[in-house]
């Protein structure tokens, strides 16, 4: 911890007492506040609470954001369909990645202003792309629809070249890897193999086939260097996380997954385009800022479950979170062995969004907390010694979006 | 061979902010918004200098050259009918923590490389002038 950081940190008082998930699937064509309710249940379920315990609600990215399926339902509208009274609720799209949500509950739970919330992160990307193409932020793709626009806002400055995709961006970042570090294709193909080994081990994972580098190399380019298996999975489905005050952990049936520390800062510009280092973005920042919160080091990490909306950020985070050092992630992930169930640093234990599909970012929580409970089943990470996982490390977003948690099995 | 960009260009609002950025190229000259307290290319526009605080800014010209600090060539139909075109983010020589995104035109993409000099051209849409990049042939001025 940090000598300036006097007092224990504040989201330390929070723990994650229960968690729940929705049926997921490529296209389930059902209603997103209907997935949500159903998550919802399950969590407050398995936190042994019931519904009129549920005082707080907060969801990631609230209101009308995104194109189709993007956004979920609201708060309000969450509220209301679960007939919650609540003492504290939020939503929003602005902050620490999706887990933002999280991070603003354990800051309201140590404040008082809430005692159990429920947070959400709810997609139906999978069944409003349909048959179409996928779809990218401004819009295009995805069989558009009806006259051209203007654009304003960030949007207009990538959108009229053809740069309409999250993808189109973060294969400039790998590309800079390349040059930079010599990153390799086959470096970053260690990444979707690895998480397809492991989503051929969780039932919900929406692609479960064994994928092998050969595959790998022969799919078909989306934007170089990226190709159709580094990009992540559109689908369905909802995930929630009951975020509680720490002194009901000896109330629970299971190990108490505690908040021992978060990561939250974005020092470089909020930008794309204009943030200082192309090769780390804001997981640089985020990850640091999480490292200065807490006495435990990347070494006492158990498990990892990072980003990988695409692999390319995966491969970022690895080095943001100090798991290696600068330019080296390439090498480290390179044949997959320390990345692996049984390697030195188990990667995105359920598939994460490359084949468990894109649950944008709560899939990724939602892992850690099964980790650290010990409920992986075929998946269960065991350490070396027969050590249970006793520290999971959980990364958000991508670009100048990010957020990280560091989460333990007790207190630690 | 790649195209110079999509098949159809999404195209921006011409509002007060952006107008005279997005209108530059009508003299052939790329200009950007510049602090006239501390001389900070301030990009995209905005209503105050972000290094210095000052709100004396106004349009300058740049020289239009810069370097491609990284680039894609982009082959997935988000605009159907697309031909692969190249993406970059282009630094701009005179502040290179200024970075346009932009295509790379009139080059194939065996020829393109991180560090690659470019200069700014024109390609005219309606009443918005885009600004893309080619890159500098040995002996121009």
């Amino acid at each position: 911890m940090s000598p300036a950081l006097v007092e224990e940190p504040l989201e330390r008082r929070a723990i994650i007492s229960g968690i729940g998930q929705s049926d997921v699937g490529r296209r389930l064509g059902r209603l997103d506040l209907d997935l949500t309710v159903e998550a919802g249940l399950r969590a407050i379920a398995d936190a042994g609470l019931a519904r009129d315990d549920i005082d707080g609600l907060s969801t990631y990215p609230g209101m009308g954001a995104g194109t189709g399926g993007f956004a979920g339902p609201t708060s309000p509208e969450v509220q209301d369909a679960m007939g919650l009274s609540l003492n504290w609720h939020d939503g929003g799209g602005e902050g620490a990645g999706q887990m933002r949500a999280v991070i603003s509950a354990s800051l309201a739970v140590a404040a008082g202003l809430a005692r159990h919330v429920l947070v959400y992160r709810t997609v139906t990307e999978g069944t409003a792309q349909g048959t179409g193409g996928r779809q990218g932020i401004g819009g295009g793709g995805g069989g558009g629809g009806g006259g051209v626009p203007r654009f304003g806002s960030f949007m207009q400055w990538p959108l009229p070249y053809g740069a309409v995709s999250a993808a189109n961006w973060l294969a400039m970042v790998a590309q800079r890897r390349m040059h930079e570090f010599g990153l390799t294709r086959e470096q970053l193909g260690a990444i979707p193999i690895n998480n397809r080994a492991n989503a051929a081990l969780n039932p919900k994972a929406i692609y479960r086939d064994p994928m092998t580098m050969d595959d790998y190399l022969a799919a078909r380019m989306i934007t170089t260097p990226l190709c159709l298996f580094d990009c992540d999975a559109p689908c369905d489905g909802a995930t929630a996380v009951i975020v509680s005050h720490r002194d009901v952990a000896g109330d629970l049936d299971h190990p108490a997954v505690h908040i021992n520390a978060v990561g939250t800062a974005l020092r470089g510009r909020p930008s794309w385009d204009q943030f200082d280092d192309i090769t780390t973005m804001a997981a640089r920042d985020a990850g640091a800022s999480m490292w200065e919160r807490t006495e435990l080091t990347p070494a006492d990490v158990d498990t990892a479950q990072l980003y990988d909306g695409f692999s390319i950020l995966a491969i970022t985070w690895i080095e943001a979170l100090g798991f290696c050092g600068r330019g080296e992630s390439g090498p480290f992930v390179e044949g997959g062995a320390a990345i692996a169930r049984d390697g030195v640093l188990p990667l995105n234990t359920a598939g994460g969004q490359l084949s468990g599909g894109r649950l944008h970012g709560f899939g990724l929580i939602h892992e850690a907390c099964v980790q650290l409970r010990g409920e992986g089943d075929a998946r269960q990470v065991v350490r070396p010694g027969g050590r249970p996982v006793e520290v999971a490390a959980v990364a958000n977003g991508g670009g100048p979006i990010a957020g990280t948690m560091l989460l333990t099995r007790g207190v630690r | 061979m790649v195209a110079n960009g999509p098949m159809l260009r999404l195209l921006p609002r011409l509002s007060d902010d952006v107008a005279f950025y997005w209108t530059s190229g009508a003299d052939g000259v790329l200009r950007l918004l510049r602090c006239h307290a501390c001389g900070f290319f301030i990009h995209p526009p905005g209503p105050v200098c972000p290094r210095c605080l000052s709100r004396d800014l106004g349009p300058e010209e740049v020289s239009g050259r810069g370097h491609v600090e990284t680039f894609t060539v982009n082959y997935q139909q988000w605009i159907p009918g697309s031909d692969p075109y190249i993406i970059a983010w282009v630094s701009i020589d005179e502040q290179p923590d200024v970075r346009l995104t932009t295509n790379l035109v009139d080059v194939e993409p065996d020829d393109v490389h991180c560090g690659l000099p470019v200069r700014v051209v024109f390609e005219r849409n309606e009443d918005v002038w885009i600004p893309l990049f080619t890159p500098i042939t040995e002996g121009a001025s």
